[in-house]
């Protein structure tokens, strides 16, 4: 049967498409302008900051969702997964800052922040919950 | 908590979308609280109690297994 969206979850799915394309804008523009053109001072800062604007959006997008979705089963899976995805990402990260302590992982995050984990853990929430509450548990 | 809304709604000959968009909740969830996976909260089960016109202690049963909180 397909499914349909509730309005909370369309709106956040436009949000998200708006927020990845300006994320793509922004690190390809910061990428190029650093490599090409690099900025001074204050101006340097703004630029190296600008990427992490959508994403700080997308963790905004991701409150809203709570707010705005009336459904209250559908609000509780999103809770469950949001609450799932923070754990997940905090749990890596301690992991990871420990084994760089001891020098038993290389120093740095190659590309890889708190916030790629962070996704990550929404996406096995979202496996978790389809897994613990059935074909209802649809996240 | 076990429900007897499965009942109910094949008594009324309607499907599960019927009575989410009756509830103005999603199929999932109807889905859920019929198989007993999620409870609903009080001001939902009083709108299930109104759509069946039948009072909230008629549609949700205590499971037996459960004792009732005694004071």
């Amino acid at each position: 049967m397909a499914t349909t969206h509730s309005p909370a979850i369309r709106r956040y799915l436009k949000r998200l498409a708006v927020l990845m394309t300006a994320y793509m804008g922004f690190i390809f523009l910061a990428g190029y302008l650093f490599r090409h053109n690099p900025p001074q001072g204050v101006l340097a800062y703004g630029l190296a900051v600008l990427p992490a604007l959508p994403i700080i959006g997308v963790v905004w997008t991701a409150m809203r969702l709570l707010v705005e979705e009336t459904d209250e089963y559908m609000r509780m899976l999103f809770v469950r997964q949001n609450l799932f995805a923070t754990g997940f990402c905090l749990t890596v990260m301690t992991v990871w800052e420990f084994l760089q302590n001891y020098d038993l992982v290389a120093p740095g995050n190659g590309g890889f922040g708190a916030v790629f984990f962070w996704f990550m853990g929404l996406g096995i929430g979202a496996v978790l919950n389809r897994r613990a509450l059935g074909a209802g548990g649809c996240a | 908590m076990k429900n007897r809304l499965k009942v109910l709604r094949a008594e009324n000959n309607w499907s599960q979308q019927d009575l989410a968009d009756r509830l103005e909740v999603s199929r999932q969830s109807v889905n859920a609280i019929e198989t007993g996976r999620y409870d609903p909260s009080l001001p939902l089960a009083f709108r299930i109690s109104g759509i069946f016109a039948l009072p909230i202690e008629a549609i949700f049963l205590c499971d037996p297994g459960q004792p009732l909180p005694v004071r």
